[in-house]
């Protein structure tokens, strides 16, 4: 006896289309296909309409006409007679370079302000609560805008001259004016390159020490100490290299010259503006991701270690670090996505990123909107599915391996 | 037995003694300091810094604030009465109080309307936010929005009864059909709606009059942290519908509408709030039919529900993940179907699982309605950047208009965050 009742096995009827749910999925995908079909096509017909009647057209043949503006601070080589293509790289690599740089500074930063608010000390925790409440919840935006007042009011380049000047130079080598800050530059004389191969070459040797300490460490139970070693491997080397090769690589420190300071290598003050603000803003929220994780380690990890004889720095290297990066790398890549989704708003500072180049001055200048948001999207797009990747691929390769 | 022991010893004390309190170095004030700021030698050095951070942070602002200039015109009769001395001009405030709040749409002896359309959306959102509010004030809420179109735009009282109506007669309509099948209540409710407009557009402008009550007022003067707050709230009440349908359809078992929504959540999560802003100022118009001209504040307002729906629905999407498989096959097994099940037993339990997260959004979105002052918009920053430095009234006021932002933004996004973390504790039923 079957108590299953097969599906009617009548002929189809059109109301089935409807109410059968076999069948009812087929025709709310066929709606929503042609609702979205039918809306592509209008939109597209109306941008036709639109370009038609302006005498315009969809082409990227203005990438490469000359730009015909000037770029305040570039890292390749830039002139005003560069194409608007050679522009949008300026852009898009500045652009690399200040997402970068903040995301080195806001980890560092959220780092120490989660870890020191889980801190025992009363004042510093409170301390950086205030830190991370006062940031969190006040838009970026303004904190550019702030850090870019702040740099505007440091003094002049001329406040430099004179027997007494108003302003002196940090230990003489640093000097912070309110057109940004000049810091000393490397200069790289002849053999310099044999200098730096040696130095890599002992950071690669570090990093190899450290992993076979620990291969030691879980395999045959021996502990080896490494700091000293290290420090040795980092400093010897390199120093022997650089003074064997003659003293090779040089600083030039700026100096004032006129009106203003040469020498030495110029941080800009829209640059200055944007990576200290993107840094304090997204590390206040690394710090929340940082605390949420260590708390996520339970209380009884840390004790099983303490009583299998651990000491505190052990336990917290072995035992409580290894598992609150679990908890903690995913939201802190994404962090790193959001300091290169904010970096666009370079555009009210002035630094010139990509948003500022392509999507600002050559949109103006050729009135080539479409194509620029276009293009400009496109990048975004490409770095936030890169950073996406990424992330999959550290979550499966630390997801819990189960039995 | 004590007899002998007094013989044995040379003295005993008979009586205990009474109980002293402890030292002071273990108690009180001194205890707490040496436990929580000097309990070792780095944790000392810690203090000590932080100690003398607060007091440079003070000693910049405390004079600065407290010796603040309140109620001069300009910058120039502000340093005359500050005489080189340390202060503030807050007098900037006071003076350009009304650009700062309101933006420059409405006469002086108007603001009092969006002055009380902001004091009714604290009684509108009062009964969404707490629970414990009597249900009747809900109708209050469902009209806040057509009585605050009104205040704020003005114009004929007509057009926003004209909504109103029609929205009522989508919803008798949907409550009708909805006992056979939800989608056509749904679809009737919104093609009645659709035709009590249409007819009702023809009506409202035969018989509107010329002379109204409130003036009308155009959008592109709004600004000001009103149009911060006019931006986010829209945005965030548009966008959890949008959101919930959305997560609803990246969990469906049907691949085109899952394609849909997968496509465009991850290409607006893909792409920063400035460039969907760029669309707004400078493209969405060549996608629109030749001739017409949309409000820009109203293209903004797409842009940033677009981009906050996107937020949104990952966040319910996770909520409805978290759900236990069994809730669904329980909802399977009541024969309900799927938009009953859904109504009735998976949305409550997910929206209340994504709640903290909703509200995160709600802040992140609030704090990022400042973006419109890049496409020259006058928002609160954009008119601190732009009307109010520049003139030469007040060139050069910088601090004080800052502070200002910070604070009332602070205040705003600080107090959404505590009451997100307050409804967490409310809403946890389970006991740990």
């Amino acid at each position: 006896m079957t108590t299953m009742t097969d599906p009617p096995q009548g002929s189809f009827r059109l109301s089935m289309l409807l109410n059968d749910t076999r069948y009812r999925s087929y025709t709310f995908q066929f709606i929503a296909l042609v609702v979205l079909i039918g809306a592509l096509a209008f939109l597209m017909s109306n941008l036709f309409a639109n370009l038609a009647a302006a005498g315009l057209n969809i082409s990227y043949g203005f990438l490469g006409e000359p730009a015909g503006y000037d770029v305040q601070q570039t890292l390749i080589e830039y002139t005003s007679q560069s194409s608007h293509m050679r522009a949008a790289w300026v852009g898009i690599i500045n652009t690399l370079l200040v997402a970068f740089l903040a995301c080195l500074t806001a980890t560092v930063l959220g780092v120490i302000a989660g870890v020191l608010r889980l801190s025992k000390n009363w004042l510093v925790s409170k301390l950086m609560s205030v830190y991370v409440e006062a940031f969190r919840n006040v838009p970026v935006l303004i904190w550019i805008l702030v850090i870019n007042t702040i740099v505007i009011s440091m003094p002049a380049p001329r406040a430099y001259r004179g027997e007494t000047p108003d302003a002196e130079m940090f230990l003489g080598l640093i000097a912070y004016t309110n057109r940004g800050i000049y810091i000393p530059a490397p200069t790289w004389g002849p053999g310099s390159g044999i200098v730096a191969l040696v130095f890599l070459a002992s950071v690669a040797a570090i990093f190899f020490l450290r992993r076979y300490a620990i291969k030691q460490l879980f395999d045959h139970g021996r502990d080896i100490k490494t700091f000293l070693p290290s420090l040795a491997i980092f400093f010897i080397p390199t120093l022997l290299a650089y003074f064997i090769m003659g003293r090779p690589i040089g600083v030039d420190v700026p100096a004032l010259q006129g009106f203003n300071f040469q020498g030495g290598t110029q941080i800009g003050r829209p640059l200055i503006a944007l990576w200290l603000a993107l840094s304090v803003y997204t590390g206040a929220f690394i710090a929340e991701n940082v605390r949420a994780g260590i708390q996520a380690v339970s209380k009884g990890q840390t004790e099983a270690a303490s009583s299998l004889g651990l000491r505190p720095n052990r336990v917290m290297n072995l035992v409580v670090l290894p598992q609150a990066l679990r908890v903690i790398i995913p939201p802190l890549i994404s962090q790193f996505l959001n300091i290169t989704k904010n970096s666009s708003l370079a555009i009210a500072v002035g630094y010139a990123d990509v948003t500022a180049t392509l999507g600002g001055i050559t949109l103006n200048q050729t009135g080539r909107a479409i194509e620029c948001i276009l293009l400009l999207m496109l990048f975004y797009l490409t770095i936030s599915l890169l950073i996406s990747a990424v992330m999959n691929v550290y979550n499966r390769s630390v997801s819990l391996k189960e039995r | 037995m004590s007899d002998t022991h007094a013989h044995s010893v040379a003295y005993v004390r008979e009586t205990q003694l009474s109980q002293q309190p402890p030292p002071s170095t273990a108690a009180g004030p001194v205890k707490w300091a040496r436990d929580n700021l000097f309990s070792s030698i780095p944790y000392t050095i810690l203090t000590l810094a932080a100690i003398y951070c607060i007091y440079v942070i003070l000693a910049g602002v405390l004079p600065w604030a407290l010796n603040g200039v309140w109620n001069t015109n300009n910058i120039r009769e502000c340093r005359e009465v500050l005489e080189g001395t340390t202060g503030g001009c807050f007098s900037v405030l006071s003076e350009r109080w009304n650009q700062l709040i309101f933006g420059i749409a409405y006469d002086r002896s108007e603001y009092w309307r969006p002055t009380v359309a902001f004091i009714l959306l604290f009684v509108a959102a009062a009964p969404v936010l707490f629970n414990k509010l009597p249900k009747q004030m809900l109708v209050f809420t469902g009209l806040y929005p057509f009585l605050a179109f009104y205040l704020i735009w003005g114009g004929t009282i007509f057009a926003p009864i004209l909504a109103l109506v029609g929205i009522i007669v989508g919803y008798v309509v949907y409550s009708r059909l909805v006992t056979g099948s939800f989608a056509a209540g749904f679809f009737g409710g919104v093609a009645a709606a659709a035709v009590t407009w249409w007819i009702g557009g023809f009506v409202v402008s035969a018989i509107a009059p010329q002379e109204t009550f409130l003036s009308a007022v155009p959008s592109r003067d709004m600004g000001g942290f009103m149009l911060n707050m006019i931006l986010g709230v829209v945005c965030v009440s548009l966008s959890v519908p949008i959101g919930i349908a959305l997560a609803l359809g990246r969990q469906s078992d049907m691949p085109i509408i899952k394609w849909i929504c997968v496509i465009f959540i991850e290409f607006v999560r893909g792409v920063p709030l400035i460039t969907l802003l760029f669309v707004a100022n400078v493209v969405l118009a060549y996608f629109l039919p030749p001739g017409t001209n949309f409000d820009l504040i109203l293209r903004v307002i797409i842009m940033i529900t677009m981009f906050s729906a996107a937020y949104i629905a990952e966040v319910i999407r996770g909520g409805l993940a978290a759900l236990p498989r069994g809730q669904y096959e329980a909802a399977d097994s009541l024969g309900l179907d799927y938009a009953q099940a859904m109504r009735l037993i998976i949305l409550p339990q997910a929206l209340k699982i994504s709640i903290p997260g909703i509200v995160n959004v709600a802040v992140g979105l609030f704090k990022d309605t400042t973006l419109v002052s890049v496409i020259s918009m006058f928002d609160l920053v954009g008119m601190i950047r732009g009307p109010i430095l520049s003139s030469t009234d007040w060139n050069g006021v910088y601090w004080e208009l800052w502070a200002f932002a910070i604070l009332l933004f602070f205040v705003v996004c600080y107090g959404i965050s505590q009451y997100s973390q307050w409804l967490e504790r409310q809403l946890a039923t389970d006991h740990r």
